[in-house]
């Protein structure tokens, strides 16, 4: 499969092909981040994380839309308020979710399963009638357009450095937020013992809710990320769904760590397989080694020594 | 059951207002009944031990008091406030803190943020400094996972953490479970110096009775889902409690 590249062809390809890996890592990582916290504490699994990241990627296509008709003077500045609003929408719709619905399924994990693929359904066809069955795009600035020549053969899209500047933020607020913060050290021991929290006067009701919507959140940014590598639809998400739970998986959820080395070691295999080989063989190769690593270590990459 | 002896209770001066008062509690786990009405009472600033062998309603009854389990009948007033039908940690607001059997500590947390989960009902910001005075090997395992502690540390650290949240009324499941005799005197030397500093009332379910003579100022026995006897300390009839825990 290298036959055919020169050593500097390989070299710039790899270079490449590792950023390309590392806007789909920003991606995955948020996507996952949200999806971890939500199964970590609730064993919750959240079928329509998905739908979250697209409901994000449409708040940004709308707000990108908003800028250009009514305010092109500001229209180099849309994305970052299109990220904040992607956050504020994404979480306050999943809030709203938790406190519908996932909470009364908590000792149920199977039934949330289940529940959560139909709150997909709803939510891609609430997508397909507002926006079209059709995929959407955002216009990016001016700015955000072009690349940066390392090497007269290696090129790094300037867009994608914005996301994983984004995604680095992102995730040491929540590193912040989870480990250093007083509302962390709650939602960790709801995490783990969520009877006991109770009993130690913990406002577990609370805890779940924001954490549910922290998690949307989350979600939500890394749709308006997605927005820069791929065009909308309503289905979209779906795509991303498997990945992320594949992700979690093999990260385990005890762990920010975990879950970051995961991301990163599926997305850059992902990416550079890809270039060589079809994107389905690199997929089926992906999956096979994560399998055979999960069956020689069950509890994920980073498991925490403790007795329990 | 034995009358004479719950007379004497209930004429207990120190009783007065009880703190803790439990009327007629029903308690069952789907269709079938565990608790069949208990009564109970506790005073400010008592040490009332429960006692009876396995499977005779202990855990389930301290469940219920703190809000692990729905209560079918009977209502739950501590201090003058009804609870029945609160939350936990709404319970843990009024003044109910709960060292469960088992201690379940929360195993990847350190030992200080363990004690910490308990600050949050109060407001609190940092963890009172007399905690570290009565368990001081806490403070000197602060940075250890909880779940790397011994037994005996973990029952430290789960009162600890019990207390951080400023109880009225301390419920304390099998504390003895799994923690080696010489710790248990001091355990029962240090439960007591808690209530005589700080003039909390304390509940425990036990099965050792040698630890149990101790510490209470009254003992109950619980059995089949009903108190079947009371006593205080001053007139307790060993032979007759031995009876009861016999199996």
């Amino acid at each position: 499969m290298l036959s055919g590249y020169s050593f500097n062809d390989l070299a710039s390809i790899f270079v490449m092909q590792s950023f390309a890996g590392l806007i789909l890592f920003s991606v995955f990582l948020l996507m996952a981040l949200g999806l971890a916290i939500v199964f970590g504490q609730m064993g919750v699994i959240n079928m329509a994380h998905g739908e979250f990241m697209i409901l994000g990627a449409y708040t940004t296509y709308v707000c990108s839309y908003i800028f250009a008709q009514w305010m092109p003077a500001l229209f180099g500045l849309y994305f970052f308020i299109a990220v904040i609003l992607s956050f504020i929408v994404a979480g306050a719709v999943g809030m709203f979710l938790e406190w519908s619905l996932i909470r009364f399924l908590y000792k149920r994990p199977l039934d949330t399963l289940l529940a959560t693929w139909g709150v997909s359904l709803i939510l891609q066809q609430i997508f397909r009638s507002t926006f079209g069955a059709r995929e959407v795009g955002v216009t990016l600035p001016d700015w955000m357009m072009g690349s940066w020549n390392l090497s007269e053969t290696i090129q790094i899209p300037i867009n994608g450095m914005i996301v994983i500047a984004i995604t680095l933020l992102i995730t040491i607020v929540i590193y912040g937020l989870l480990y250093k913060s007083g509302w962390g050290k709650q939602v960790r021991a709801v995490m783990q013992n969520r009877t006991m929290a109770g009993d130690v006067g913990i406002n577990t009701e609370r805890v779940d809710r924001f954490t549910f919507g922290l998690g949307c959140g989350v979600a939500g940014v890394a749709g308006a990320a997605f927005t820069m590598i791929g065009s909308t639809s309503p289905t979209a998400g779906q795509q991303y769904i498997v990945d992320t739970f594949l992700v979690v998986a093999f990260g385990g959820t005890e762990s920010l760590g975990g879950t970051i080395a995961s991301a990163f070691s599926i997305s850059q295999a992902r990416s550079i397989l890809e270039f060589f080989l079809s994107g389905s063989m690199a997929q089926v190769l992906v999956l096979l080694t994560v399998i055979g690593i999960l069956m020689l270590r069950p509890q994920g990459l980073f498991a925490l020594k403790v007795r329990r | 059951m034995d009358t004479k002896s719950d007379n004497d209770v209930m004429n207990i001066p120190a009783l007065g207002t009880p703190l803790l008062d439990v009327r007629g509690l029903h308690v069952a786990y789907g269709a079938s009944e565990v608790l069949h009405g208990v009564d109970l009472k506790i005073g400010h600033g008592e040490i009332v031990v429960l006692m009876g062998r396995n499977g005779m309603g202990k855990t389930t009854l301290m469940k219920s008091l703190i809000g692990n389990l729905p209560i079918r009948e009977g209502s739950i007033f501590l201090d003058g406030k009804q609870i029945t039908y609160l939350p936990a940690y709404k319970r843990v607001e009024v003044g109910l803190a709960y060292v469960p059997q088992g201690r379940m500590i929360f195993p990847t947390m350190t030992v200080k943020e363990n004690i910490e989960t308990g600050l949050f009902v109060r407001g609190e910001k940092s963890v009172p400094e007399n905690l570290y005075d009565i368990f001081p090997v806490l403070r000197e395992m602060g940075s250890r996972r909880g779940g790397n502690l011994s037994g005996g540390q973990q029952q430290q650290l789960a009162i600890a953490r019990a207390l951080a949240t400023r109880p009225k009324v301390l419920l304390l499941d099998e504390p003895t479970e799994g923690v080696q005799p010489s710790i248990i005197q001091e355990m029962a030397h240090t439960l007591k110096k808690i209530r005589d500093n700080s003039g909390l009332s304390i509940m425990v379910s036990e099965q050792v009775l040698s630890f149990a003579l101790d510490i209470a100022d009254r003992i109950l026995v619980i059995e089949g889902g009903n108190i079947v006897h009371q006593t205080t300390k001053a007139n307790v009839d060993v032979d007759l409690l031995t009876r009861f825990l016999s199996v």
